[in-house]
């Protein structure tokens, strides 16, 4: 099992989540943050006044999925994500060791 | 001082005994003038609650919005109380050039029949409730230099000190009879009495007062573009009763300033958006509502003695002059007028009260009794001459009486809230209030 972790622009999330959905992932959670990568947030101009805005709005979205589905997860965000400019965002895949489900108490894969 | 107490006396017994004071004129009260300055008066209340207090709250930060929008409240409450007492008598009566009489202190006298010789149809009490709601506003306006660091009860006590150094005696000079105003002067609706002296008592206030934490270096971008969006509406709406309502009446010539003003403003606007647009690639939406109010502020002594296309080139040099003052000179000169108070109504009231002097048009300023006046683009210098002096002694004025306000306000308080309160924000430390709760 792994822990999909993606970082995307907001207004991504319908076609990122509609993706998974295709992709087979039933279930994932998302978060509305703020950040900044290499974008280094952007700069507003008030009556002459610039101010750079580091933070930039972002939401974060994870998905625990089996491994054997892992790929098709990362190309399905990969391809519902893209925008082609700066800022679209990142995916970071880690290990997962246990899951369980609280109603009814089934573990990792049948918990998914 | 025996006048003084004499005329106290005389006031508070009329008051006590709530009679009517009795007409000392005949009545020549007509229906459609008193109708139209009714929806004048409240148009500009409505310019400062809601209008200047949603302006300008849009454009603090969020940790200020309560404080900001509590000044120009508090303005409303002090002024209004001190114009009915003390102030429309010190402004609107008497011959005197420098400052006028206690004959209406309390409004002693003033009857349901009673009329100013100063707005000759409608009820003297309506003409003083419209004179009031400029005073509010210009003290209210003053605050928008001093947001986001101001002490509220230092704020409170600067509005009553003001008022009586500065406001009072510009208004009897400029509109009461004075000085000013013998000399040709030139001021409709409040170039010199409302703009100038709001934006330049902003200034002093704002250098006096120092500059705002971070100012320069932090974000101390708007909170909410929309409130100033929505308050820049009531604010130009307003601007109709404001310059409109000048005429004192309901005709042809307040017609013409309400023409003149929608049309500078919409030449602000666009001018300001325009030049943002070529210099930085996109046009702000605090753009547009900056060159629309530099040119409702620009327009403003000039709007009832001009032709309805002069407020066109009036809207579009305020547009281009304003956008410099706030965008370029004041990071240049690096002070802190919060919400370019000085930038837009300062500047915009000097040029424009200049602006009148030289498109003043003849048939528009001459009335039955009145040859009219004639502008530099008549080919009169003359009255140019006159505007300038009018800024010159409005400015110096405003200067040194402003100074000395705030000075006797130190008497009694700190100007500044603390660096803490300040971080802290305003609303809080202040008010014990914040906008939202999770």
């Amino acid at each position: 099992m792994k822990l999909i972790t993606a970082i995307i622009k907001p207004f991504k999330l319908d076609e990122v989540r509609q993706a998974l959905t295709e992709a087979g992932i039933l279930g994932m959670t998302s978060t509305e943050v703020k950040g900044y990568g290499r974008q280094k947030g952007h700069s507003e101009i008030y009556r002459g006044a610039e101010y750079v805005v580091a933070f930039l709005p972002k939401v974060k979205v994870e998905v625990a999925v089996p491994s054997p589905i892992v790929e098709s997860a990362i190309a399905a965000i990969m391809r519902a994500a893209h925008t082609g400019h700066i800022g679209d965002g990142k995916i970071f895949v880690s290990p997962l060791e246990r899951a369980l489900r609280i109603r009814t108490g089934e573990v990792d894969q049948d918990a998914l | 001082m025996t006048k003084i107490s004499a005329a106290c006396a005389a006031a508070l017994c009329a008051l006590l005994s709530a009679a009517p004071a009795l007409a000392q004129e005949t009545s020549k009260i007509d229906a459609a003038d008193t109708g139209f300055m009714i929806v004048a008066t409240a148009l500009v209340l409505m310019m400062t609650l809601p209008g200047l207090a949603l302006f300008y709250s849009g454009m603090v930060r969020k940790k200020n919005v309560l404080a900001t929008m509590a000044q120009s409240l508090i303005a409303t409450a002090i002024v209004s109380i001190l114009w009915g007492s003390v102030g429309y008598s010190l402004a609107f009566t008497g011959d005197n050039p420098f400052i006028g009489s206690l004959s209406r202190v309390l409004l002693q006298g003033v009857g349901v029949d009673t009329i100013s010789p100063l707005a000759k149809t409608i009820p003297e009490i309506l003409f003083a409730a419209y004179q009031m709601t400029f005073a509010v506003i210009t003290c209210a306006l003053v605050g928008g230099s001093v947001a986001e660091r101001m002490k509220f009860s230092a704020f409170m006590i600067f509005c009553v000190i003001w008022l009586f150094i500065v406001y009072i005696p510009s208004a009897h000079w400029v509109w009461g009879g004075g000085f000013l105003q013998t000399m040709g002067v030139l001021d409709f609706a409040g170039g010199t009495v409302v703009h100038i002296n709001a934006g330049v008592a902003g200034l002093v206030a704002a250098l006096m007062m120092g500059n705002r934490q971070g100012f320069g270096r932090e974000n101390l971008s708007p909170f909410d573009l929309s409130l100033a969006v929505i308050g820049t509406g009531l604010l130009w709406v307003g601007w109709f009763g404001f310059n409109g309502g000048s005429a004192l009446g309901a005709n042809s010539r307040a017609v013409f300033a309400i023409v003149a003003t929608h049309l500078a403003a919409c030449a602000g606007a666009l001018v300001w958006s325009g030049l943002e647009w070529y210099e930085r690639g996109k046009p702000s939406v605090l753009g547009v509502i900056s060159g629309a109010v530099a040119g409702l502020g620009t327009i403003t002594p000039a709007s009832g003695y001009i032709l309805p296309w002069h407020g066109v080139v009036i809207g579009l040099v305020a547009g281009g002059v304003c956008y410099w003052f706030c965008t370029v000179a004041k990071h240049r000169f690096r002070y802190d007028d919060s919400l370019d108070v000085f930038g837009v109504h300062g500047v915009g009231g000097i040029l424009g009260t200049l602006l009148a002097g030289v498109f003043a048009t003849r048939a528009v300023t001459a009335s039955a009794s009145e040859p009219g006046v004639s502008g530099l683009l008549e080919g009169d210098p003359h009255q140019f001459l006159v505007q300038a002096i009018g800024v010159g002694v409005t400015i110096a004025w405003c200067v040194a009486g402003t100074f000395v306000s705030l000075k006797i306000v130190s008497l009694f308080t700190s100007l500044r809230v603390s660096g803490d309160d300040e971080r802290e924000g305003l609303d809080i430390a202040l008010h014990g209030e914040a906008l939202h709760h999770q």
